[in-house]
């Protein structure tokens, strides 16, 4: 869609573009390109040059098995978040559209989890899933040593997974109950005269429907869980115990500003990087496919 | 909806219902844990009955984190970036849908790129732009050999180095630098009829005029939407306020929650933990609770 009516002098339209462009190119294009510019070169920490040594960075990030470990966790961690925050949104967002009595209620307390800042609901959830106080301790009383984050990683990466979910269906659920309504009633009337029934319907007209939303989350859900997860590693289990949750994210923080290993950390976003894009193009062109836009 | 499936109704208000639980459940268990002593709260399992040391354990999780000048950081960071990105993404999107220039797609790609790499991803090198925000200048007079110029005809050596590093712009700048609300805003400014553009310009009302008096009091609705959601997301930010602000006076209160994680090994205070959550997961849920009503009308719309 194009606008009939312009302002005919450009030099002017230009300049509301440039404090954008100004704060981009500053922030985004800048760092964006040093961190290509590294990743291909050795750089002393503290200054002093920098040597160039082409793809070694990556070579010796890629053959260490601390760093494929961090991979799989990470894509672990996305799949499984993602899914359950999805799932359950959607079942929940689903309900609260029949509009059966009391469905406000729910309309306004599901969608609480969104504003609540990661790094706090991690500290929330590492006393509701501490292994001595709180909740699981009833459970590690009955079952001794059946729950420790601390110490077990298969353990610590459900934290994380619960916590992360958690705030991401209250988001999700946004986005899907909006997309719910927006479908016109009279559409689903005419379908209940027909005779079909709930679920019927549900399959049929609505989820259908609903596609372009479902795409959309995905997209967001997938992406986010690589760099909002960060907050949540930090507080919960700050990558252990033994790197099982040693996420790209927190891997990049923890050998950069840790380690001092620019050049690795920075080798590591732009794989991070790379994999994000990836996801992103391999979601719009294999599931977008699938996807109903009216 | 006219209708009777007494099974389904019921199926639908227990699921909910179970959605409701779990949904609530963190912010009681944390309440509840918030209001206990030291030795109720490592009970196992911990009484869901309310303790009478709240105000006790919110004092000194205020103190002991010193949240007071922290949640004041974190107001003026969120507030900075909500502001920032508003009156920011307005301006390109205005620049975009109502001006013909040459470039005029390739600003709007570039501007697009940027949506798919968050500041986490990039953390390193953004991190070393802030310690010296003219770097990307000095570097550019360099290779184009201006500075080389610059110094020969005046003898002045050009050496460009501002540090933002704990300051509140170096907290707020690269955090604005996302196009997330140029789309918002681009995306209204295209339903916006042409005629009131042609008006607007017959009575001679020039491009400014028409921004200031037209378009934005239209787009009111978006500005409180975006201003609400970046001011949330910033609230929110952990990886980079940990980062530049080494210095304790600007700090978050978010990163601070960290001091007060019981040490392994040490004495387990969760109730103090707990209520420093509390206070500062109280700020952002506020928003969310004022903003709702119009949050949701906002994104849903409400003729059935």
């Amino acid at each position: 869609m194009e606008k009939r009516v312009t302002f005919g002098k450009w030099t002017i339209g230009i300049l509301f573009a440039v404090p954008q462009l100004l704060l981009i190119f500053t922030f985004f294009y800048w760092p964006a390109g040093q961190a290509v510019y590294w990743s291909l070169t050795l750089q002393q920490p503290w200054g002093g040059g920098n040597i160039w040594v082409g793809l070694d960075n990556f070579r010796s990030i890629l053959s260490n098995a601390d760093y494929w470990n961090s991979i799989t966790a990470s894509l672990v961690f996305a799949g499984i978040s993602t899914g359950l925050a999805m799932f359950i949104a959607l079942v929940l967002a689903a309900l609260t559209d029949r509009q059966l009595a009391g469905s406000r209620l729910y309309r306004v307390v599901l969608i609480w989890p969104y504003g609540i800042a990661a790094p706090a609901l991690a500290m929330a959830f590492r006393f509701i899933l501490a292994p001595e106080a709180g909740f699981m301790a009833v459970v590690n009383r009955v079952w001794p040593g059946f729950w420790d984050p601390g110490l077990d990683g298969a353990d610590a990466m459900a934290s994380i997974i619960v916590a992360f979910s958690w705030k991401y269906v209250g988001y999700n659920f946004i986005f899907f109950l909006a997309a719910f309504q927006a479908i016109p009633r009279s559409l689903i009337e005419a379908a209940a005269m027909d005779g079909s029934g709930v679920i019927r319907r549900f399959w049929d007209i609505q989820f259908p429907l609903i596609t372009p939303t479902i795409f959309f989350l995905l997209v967001i859900n997938i992406t986010e869980s690589f760099q909002d997860s960060f907050g949540i590693v930090d507080i919960m289990t700050a990558g252990g115990p033994a790197n099982a949750t040693n996420l790209m994210v927190y891997k990049i923080y923890s050998d950069g500003f840790k380690g001092l290993d620019y050049s690795g950390a920075a080798a590591q976003s732009i794989i991070l990087m790379l994999l994000i894009v990836v996801l992103t193009i391999f979601q719009f062109r294999f599931i977008e496919r699938r996807v109903h836009y009216r | 909806m006219v209708e009777r499936t007494p099974f389904l109704n019921f199926f639908t208000h227990l699921i909910l219902f179970i959605g409701f639980v779990f949904c609530i459940a963190p912010f009681v268990v944390v309440a509840i844990a918030a209001s206990h002593n030291l030795k109720d709260v490592n009970d196992v399992p911990m009484s869901l009955l309310p303790g009478s040391d709240f105000w006790v354990n919110i004092k000194t999780a205020w103190t002991t984190a010193d949240l007071g000048p922290k949640l004041l950081n974190s107001f003026i960071m969120a507030t900075g970036v909500a502001a920032g990105k508003v009156i920011i993404s307005a301006l390109t999107a205005f620049s975009i849908v109502y001006f013909r220039y040459p470039g005029r797609m390739l600003i709007f790609w570039l501007i697009f790129i940027t949506l798919m790499l968050p500041l986490e991803v990039r953390i390193v090198p953004t991190y070393a732009v802030v310690a010296n925000v003219l770097e990307p200048y000095q570097a550019i007079l360099d290779l184009t050999g201006l500075s080389w110029l610059i110094e020969k005809v005046s003898g002045v050596q050009v050496q460009l180095s501002l540090g933002l590093l704990n300051s509140y712009s170096g907290l707020i700048l690269p955090l604005v630098a996302t196009a997330t609300g140029t789309f918002l805003y681009r995306q209204f400014f295209l339903t916006v009829p042409d005629e009131l553009t042609e008006a607007a310009r017959m009575d001679g009302a020039g491009a400014l005029r028409f921004f200031i008096d037209i378009l934005l009091p239209l787009s009111r609705n978006n500005m409180a939407a975006l201003g609400t959601i970046m001011f949330l997301w910033a609230w929110n930010q952990y990886l980079w306020p940990l980062l530049i602000t080494t210095d304790q006076s600007h700090t978050m209160a978010v990163t601070e929650l960290k001091q007060l994680i019981p040490n392994v090994g040490g004495v387990p205070e969760w109730h103090i933990a707990m209520a420093g959550t509390l206070i500062v997961m109280l700020p952002p849920l506020i928003v969310v609770v004022l903003m709702q009503r119009w949050f949701v009308r906002g994104l849903i719309a409400t003729e059935k």
